[in-house]
């Protein structure tokens, strides 16, 4: 790195972190170059829909209205002004020293850095349920994207399960929106939901919002839920067999499901980029390890849901904090981290009371009858991982090679923490030494033209 | 359960009609729709699956499952979910015959 030349430094990830980030270096008089796969920056949270659509931003984003107005506001001022780079529609698929290979719509390109920051979010934490492959079964993340950018309903008739504050909240904006949504079924019993209750109450008008959506969804709404089977015809779902709290069998036809259980860390990158993990008992999951501000090493920094899942206003902070490490680690001035320290204790102390009360459902995946498919992409059956699991000495990737569960189209991302929950009751062990499915490039498929170079 | 069209289109309906078309067929969606959208408000899926009986229809909408590509008739595949439709693309549910 020349001492003449500014440092090159590059943003993976244009949601609420990453726009934070970015805006904190600008204002240290730094420009980064962000590069997202979305066509506006927004991440997933505050995605925008495409241009020609009418819907305000309260109607899209309701009481976070004025954060996503400000985040984009902001964005697009920077970008304007050309006091950042931003390279959207934009995916890393590798990175090799020093330099990202990212693939976009004119093929694939390579750009260098000397600091990285990864705010790559997160996704939906899914658990399989027999019939889950069907047409018709989606993420609870796809219901609320399917009804923000596009304005549509996944499907007629709609049954959203599994727990979290993502369950309360698609369900109550699909009914606002007119929705035909026949039951919301959450995996966790009220006695489960009332222990988190000293830590959710770190953010009394969260919670208090999250309780007022619910009881929007009226009688839709089942605690204590325990999730039987899909039923399918030719073209998809069909209904969702499952037992009440009080054990009853219960029939709910349906041509639409979304599922979900809170979110999991977006850390394919991270991976790549050589950051150390932790499996994380409280989310189930293993994350990669940074100090309080986001500092992985080696130039490397990480924030929001892709490190720690504190949500969008917990990603707000952790952008901030992230781009004051480095620019701490380059020598330049940096604003007081002590304000933002506290407000992210708090955010984490509140979700620590979210992963108590809407726990991850490890019993029920460790159920699942042989013949359940567990990686979706490939159709791979519990039975086949539990197998592997036998010959494989209970060792995650060894697991992945002799099943080919996680070696399909999207790497593992929905069925990984399933199948490491079913090795290791195979084998009698504890997910977090069964290990994890090492990443590998590319992160995205990308077609081999776009490698090719003319001449 | 599903007949015809699988998603439900709740608002913004009021947009420049596009035309495309599916498997041969010629379909009606609205400017702005992604391709995922598009298909799924003129049939029940997107494809089928290559490794059991069901036929797909997308799964997480944001890029990460990959459950989405679909074939067009000429060009490169396409990720249903992220890619805008636009007048008279030709998209297919099964692969061209030309696929190895």
């Amino acid at each position: 790195m020349s001492e003449t030349l500014p440092p090159r430094i590059v943003i993976v990830g244009a949601g609420p972190a990453g726009i934070r980030a970015a805006a904190t270096l600008v204002e240290a008089g730094l420009h980064p170059v962000v590069i997202d796969e979305g066509h506006y920056a927004g991440g997933q949270i505050y995605r925008r829909p495409p241009a020609g659509f009418a819907r305000t931003p309260a109607r899209l984003y309701g009481s976070e209205a004025a954060k996503a107005r400000a985040l984009h506001a902001l964005f697009d001022r920077l970008a304007a002004e050309g006091q950042l780079t931003h390279c959207a529609l934009s995916s890393v698929i590798a990175k090799h020293e020093g330099r990202l290979h990212v693939l976009a719509e004119g093929g694939a390109r390579v750009i260098g850095y000397d600091r990285l920051i990864l705010a790559t979010g997160a996704y939906d934490r899914v658990a399989p349920i027999p019939g889950w492959q069907s047409a018709g079964v989606y993420s609870l993340g796809a219901a609320q994207i399917a009804l923000k950018a596009q304005g549509v309903a996944l499907g007629r008739r709609i049954v959203l399960m599994g727990s979290g504050p993502l369950l309360t909240l698609v369900g109550a904006q699909l009914v606002k929106a007119g929705a035909d949504v026949a039951a919301v079924l959450d995996t966790s019993p009220w006695h489960q939901q009332i222990r988190g209750f000293w830590e959710l109450a770190a953010r009394p008008g969260v919670a208090l919002r999250g309780l007022a959506l619910r009881a929007r969804l009226g009688g839709r709404y089942h605690a204590g839920v325990t999730l039987e089977r899909i039923e399918a015809d030719g073209l998809g779902v069909a209904a969702l067999h499952w037992r009440d709290a009080g054990g009853r069998e219960r029939l709910t036809p349906c041509d639409m499901i979304g599922m979900g259980w809170h979110l999991r860390a977006e850390t394919h990158l991270a991976d790549l980029a050589g950051c150390a993990f932790t499996y994380d008992e409280q989310w189930r999951q293993w994350l990669p390890r940074t100090d309080r501000m986001g500092r992985a090493g080696n130039g490397v920094y990480l924030a929001g849901d892709g490190v720690r899942l504190l949500g969008a206003d917990g990603a707000e902070i952790a952008g901030r904090l992230a781009a004051a490490a480095l620019l701490t680690d380059l020598g330049r001035p940096v604003p007081s981290a002590g304000a933002d320290l506290r407000k992210l204790a708090r955010l984490e102390r509140f979700a620590r009371g979210l992963a108590r009360s809407f726990p991850w459902p490890a019993a029920m995946v460790q159920a699942l009858p042989d013949d359940a498919i567990v990686c979706r992409c490939e159709n791979v059956t519990c039975g086949a991982v539990r197998e592997s699991a036998d010959f494989g000495s209970g060792e995650a990737n060894r697991v992945k090679s002799l099943s080919r569960g996680g070696m399909g189209r999207c790497q593992g991302r929905y069925c990984e923490l399933a199948a490491v929950e079913l090795v290791a009751a195979q084998c009698g062990c504890t997910p977090g030494t069964v290990g994890r499915f090492r990443g590998q490039a590319p992160l995205r498929p990308a077609p081999v033209g776009a490698l090719l170079r003319e001449g | 359960m599903i007949t015809g069209a699988r998603i439900v289109r709740l608002a913004e309906r009021d947009r420049a009609e596009v035309q495309f078309f599916l498997d041969g067929q010629p379909c009606g969606a609205l400017a702005g729709d992604t391709v995922l959208t598009a298909m799924l408000a003129s049939g029940p899926a997107l494809r089928s699956s290559e490794f059991g009986p069901e036929l797909r229809a997308g799964f997480c909408l944001m890029g990460a499952c990959q459950d989405c590509w679909v074939w067009q008739e000429e060009g490169p595949r396409v990720r249903a979910c992220s890619t805008p439709v636009t007048e008279g693309m030709r998209l297919r549910t099964t692969p061209p015959e030309s696929w190895p």
